[in-house]
């Protein structure tokens, strides 16, 4: 079908009534939550990660991710003796089943939760061409589903692999760090469903939260420090060969 | 002079289209950038309030203990004090909302148990694990742990 000029006429007004309707205005505020007094990270205890899959299974009930997708998942460590620049890593559909029985003797075996690390520089920001990416003033890098193209330039930009194209909606997806709940008082659904309060939700602008006094007395590193995106999900106890 | 003005015409012409195309460049553009682009940083201010006002699944331990004071009693003085109820009960918010639309489903004991205390080389050392096939040969934990206070002794009590 060739478009004549009265197609394009009829097409225009409703083109432009579609936009209307995608850019609507939404919702107003949550009430009760100043989002100048926040600064949202994650702490995460490896020394008391068990590796259940919890956090992997409650993450998908809360945010509806699809099968196969993770916003989060737990990667199981073995460290050869010998070998500590070339660890066997697995994570078996995520972690979301717990982890079967290791196979591996010896060495140095751990669990590692891993999840978007909410980068204070962080790269999939910078890349987004459309600013459908972006940090929230409390810290959240978050997305606007209804701007995303699905380019997929901030999947590759992320150096923590925490980024995906939902294949139904077509777009990135990425925790939310359960923005949702965070701002209405409640702690993320990993951390609530975590039993061993491995992981547990921090906000470092609450001078009372006991992140601060953690920091101070354990030994604390993110991950990647290398790439420079001053990530707020902070590793205690974490192992050298952690990719 | 007079010459000189005599072709500007298309001068006028041009300028006008610029004016215009300008014109309904603005218009355009205010009608098409949402209100809130611009509110905190170079993006839709309301895309923070749409992923705040998501409805939560997991309705959290504080608003289960509203009503279940009595598990809460049991759990204090047992080592799953800091277990959440929904890490092995499930999200259930819309219990929560309305007790009486949903009952929890009554749990596996037998899968549930082993998900976070079957041995596994990877966990750590401190943390209670046992080969479940050795430790029980098949008979249900809560035969003998009660799962909101799992010491042996507070089975008795």
């Amino acid at each position: 079908m060739t478009v004549t000029r009265r197609h394009l006429l009829l097409l225009l007004p409703s083109a432009a009534i579609a936009w209307k309707y995608l850019l609507a205005e939404s919702p107003a505020d949550s009430p009760n939550y100043n989002i100048s007094e926040h600064w949202w990270g994650m702490l995460i205890d490896l020394t008391k990660c068990i590796g259940c899959g919890n956090c992997v299974r409650a993450c998908q009930a809360e945010n509806d991710v699809p099968d196969g997708y993770f916003r989060t998942w737990v990667e199981r460590y073995h460290v050869t003796d010998y070998d500590i620049e070339n660890p066997h890593v697995d994570s078996p559909d995520g972690g979301k089943q717990g982890f079967p029985p290791s196979n591996e003797k010896g060495g140095k075996n751990f669990f590692v939760p891993k999840l978007c690390n909410h980068c204070v520089d962080s790269p999939c920001t910078q890349v987004c061409p459309v600013g459908a990416t972006f940090i929230s003033p409390d810290g959240v890098v978050l997305i606007d589903q209804k701007y995303c193209l699905g380019c997929r330039y901030c999947i590759q930009a992320c150096p923590y692999g925490c980024r995906f194209i939902n294949p139904r909606k077509k777009v990135a997806e990425k925790c939310t760090l359960c923005y949702h709940r965070i701002t209405k008082g409640l702690t993320t659904a990993c951390c609530e469903a975590c039993p061993t309060g491995a992981r547990q939700l921090a906000d470092l602008k609450n001078p009372n939260d006991p992140i601060h006094e953690f920091l101070k007395t354990h030994t604390v590193q993110i991950l990647k420090p290398q790439m420079a995106t001053h990530a707020k999900v902070f590793y205690n106890n974490l192992d050298g060969s952690v990719r | 002079m007079k010459d000189d003005l005599k072709d500007s015409g298309h001068l006028f012409r041009l300028a006008a289209v610029f004016v215009i195309s300008g014109l309904v460049f603005v218009v355009l553009r205010a009608y098409l950038v949402p209100k809130s682009f611009g509110q905190y940083g170079h993006y839709r201010g309301n895309a923070i309030t749409e992923a705040a006002t998501r409805p939560p699944h997991y309705a959290g331990h504080q608003t289960c203990e509203t009503c279940h004071g009595d598990i809460l009693e049991k759990k204090k003085i047992g080592k799953h004090v800091r277990v959440n109820c929904e890490a092995c009960h499930d999200p259930l918010t819309e219990h929560a909302n309305d007790p009486a639309s949903l009952q929890p489903a009554k749990l596996d004991v037998a899968f549930l148990c082993v998900r976070c205390h079957e041995a596994n080389i990877a966990r750590p050392k401190d943390f209670p694990q046992v080969a479940s096939v050795e430790h029980s040969t098949g008979v249900p934990c809560n035969t003998c742990h009660q799962p909101h206070n799992p010491g042996i002794e507070g089975a008795q009590k």
